[in-house]
């Protein structure tokens, strides 16, 4: 993203290729001190777990090194045929893609709606006000969230319920049905990110030329026909870039808000891949079969990203890269 | 004609005021929970039995928050979270600053390899239980240095700092270059001053990150439990039936308290980064922008 813009400026400077000699060392030796650590750090925390990645493939062993460890059966990929025999697994493999479908469906475009309504604000500071307000559910964890979520949503001592039932309807299982859970589940996480995320959205649209607003006026266009032809039109590019990276997702899942907001009641609907993981592999110590999975996972991840952005590029759009 | 532009004006005032009233309605929904909990930390144990507490605390009580400051168990918690976050964000701040800061070298030898090695680590991540047998070999597990030295490089926030440091002008440096200025000393006096901006940013997201982060003291630590951090302990307090019973079990027999009890809680855990973020908003708002719009 940022190369972009530092090979521009390379190309108007005089380059100068200077031979990498003991001199050349001298000279820069500070800069590569500098980067001793990070580069130790990624090496050790994020290459290193790359190699571990083996154990999908491979009988786990406590008493053995990774290397030492006889290969699974059926060519190495016992563990992945395992995973998709496992009920559990597939549910929460249907549960991760649904709820990010929903997400995707329901949640992408209330950010982008946000902007478009915070756009149209004519008084600074209520402007301003309203999105400090609305940023404000991005700073919470989700522990907090679920613990709002209890005293809003619970069956009898929730503040809808009481409301619900003080109008003499049966409560509404928000938190412990199915289906119900998944709708809570959507709203709080668009309640959690609607504001923040439409940070990205209002940037774009302050780069958008006024010109084409006052050109718009004069021509007698009305509010909506603006956001319509410029405002729109002007953030696409931005949208096209966040929609390839939330398809890149679809199969991805955080844990803290599953984690958090999950319970016995609705599992059937709540389990995703990331909380099977943690129960089947940390707790149920099922080493191989829960790295098969993740790999699975971490995989279709970059074949989806990779295929929504050939797609953008397909339809004329720049794309992530 | 006149009386046209009237009817437009009048129409767009009009237009005005539908979008304000939509952004009250949608700033009571972000506020109207919190303010419900608060409520709820406040009341008195009668009229939260009785269900009769919305948005205003019934029956003014303070016990619940009394509760929570006098049990050793949560101060020790908010402490040890407080001194973790702050560890944290400052190595975080160090380390991102320290790969951020060469890579805005365009000849460096190496840069390209550097920046190839940082970009896979965003596309393709090992997964749980690799990373957990990691912490297991490296003998994190129980450890306190998990919360700690696992997370303190964020690329993301790197990459922000990147752009942040390319928006500097190159002839700034280029001039100390010539006056014989090190490059340890350019990043430490013309980088870092001209950086506060990025720096109260990113110092915000590792922070929050911190302070809101349970995953990892979930996975692991098991038995050590005085290195929770705060949001574990709320997140078993929340879900553990057996600690409610053991408050009432320790004088507070009435029934209701504990509902006051976790709202306390929730409250006392949130109110360090809700007193801060506003303060940072013009730099975070920057700091998003940095990172996500394509240049």
């Amino acid at each position: 993203m940022s190369e972009v813009k530092a090979k521009s400026r390379g190309n108007k400077e005089v380059v100068t290729k200077k031979p990498f000699n003991m001199s050349y060392i001298r000279r820069y030796w500070q800069l590569y001190a500098l980067l001793v650590l990070p580069v130790v750090y990624l090496i050790m925390f994020k290459y290193v777990p790359m190699w571990y990645v083996l154990i999908a493939f491979k009988k786990y062993s406590i008493v053995q090194k990774i290397w030492e460890m006889p290969w699974a059966k059926n060519h190495g990929f016992e563990y992945f045929i395992k995973a998709f025999k496992t009920p559990d697994f597939r549910t929460s493999l249907k549960n991760t893609i649904w709820l990010n479908l929903l997400d995707l469906v329901v949640g992408f475009p209330v950010p982008i709606i946000f902007a478009l309504i915070l756009n149209e604000l004519r008084f600074k500071f209520f402007k301003k006000t309203v999105q400090t307000i609305a940023y404000m559910p991005h700073f919470l964890s989700w522990v907090i969230i679920y613990g709002l979520a209890i005293q809003v949503f619970a069956p009898t001592t929730g503040l809808i319920n009481i409301l619900v039932q003080n109008l003499g309807f049966e409560p509404i299982p928000f938190l412990n049905e199915g289906h119900h859970w998944v709708r809570t589940y959507i709203g709080l996480g668009i309640w959690q990110s609607f504001g923040w995320n439409s940070i990205i959205y209002l940037a774009a649209i302050a780069g958008i030329s006024p010109e084409l607003y006052e050109a718009a006026s004069v021509d007698g266009a009305g509010r909506f026909s603006k956001m319509w032809h410029i405002t729109l039109p002007g953030i696409k590019p931005t949208i096209i870039v966040l929609l390839i990276m939330a398809l890149g997702n679809i199969i991805g899942s955080g844990f803290d808000r599953p984690f958090a907001l999950q319970n016995n009641l609705v599992m059937k609907n709540a389990e995703v891949i990331a909380t099977y993981v943690y129960k089947a592999g940390i707790k149920g110590s099922q080493f191989s079969l829960t790295t098969a999975v993740g790999l699975f996972q971490s995989v279709v991840g970059v074949i989806f990203l990779l295929l929504a952005n050939w797609l953008a590029r397909k339809f004329g759009e720049r794309g992530l890269w | 004609m006149e009386e046209n532009r009237m009817i437009h004006s009048f129409r767009s005032k009009v237009g005005d005021w539908v979008f304000v009233i939509i952004c009250v309605i949608i700033s009571l929904i972000c506020l109207l929970p919190m303010v419900n909990l608060l409520a709820r930390s406040l009341s008195g144990v009668d009229y939260l039995v009785k269900h009769e507490v919305y948005l205003w605390p019934k029956g003014w009580n303070l016990e619940a928050y009394k509760t929570v400051l006098d049990d050793a168990k949560y101060i020790r918690a908010f402490v040890w979270t407080a001194v973790l976050t702050v560890i944290c964000t400052i190595l975080s701040l160090f380390m991102t600053t320290i790969c951020a800061y060469p890579l805005i070298f365009p000849h460096l030898k190496g840069r390209g390899f550097v920046n190839i090695l940082i970009t896979i680590t965003m596309f393709f991540n090992a997964g749980t239980i690799p990373n957990y047998l990691l912490m297991k070999d490296y003998g994190l597990l129980e450890n306190p240095l998990v919360l700690i030295v696992p997370g303190c490089l964020s690329v993301y926030n790197m990459i922000i700092m990147r752009s942040f440091f390319y928006g500097i002008p190159d002839s700034l440096r280029e001039s100390a270059e010539i006056d014989g200025a090190s490059f340890f000393r350019i990043l430490a006096s013309i980088y870092v001053p001209l950086s506060k901006p990025v720096m109260a940013t990113l110092a915000l997201f590792y922070a929050v990150g911190r302070w809101n982060g349970y995953y990892d003291a979930l996975m692991y630590i098991k038995k050590k439990k005085e290195l929770y951090p705060l949001q574990l302990l709320l997140y078993n307090i929340l879900n553990n039936i057996n600690q409610v019973e053991v408050a009432t079990q320790e004088g507070f027999s009435q029934p209701g308290l504990s509902e006051s009890l976790k709202a306390a809680i929730v409250m006392f855990s949130t109110i360090p980064i809700l007193c801060i973020y506003p303060f940072l908003q013009k730099y975070f708002i920057h700091g998003v922008t940095l990172g996500a719009v394509k240049e």
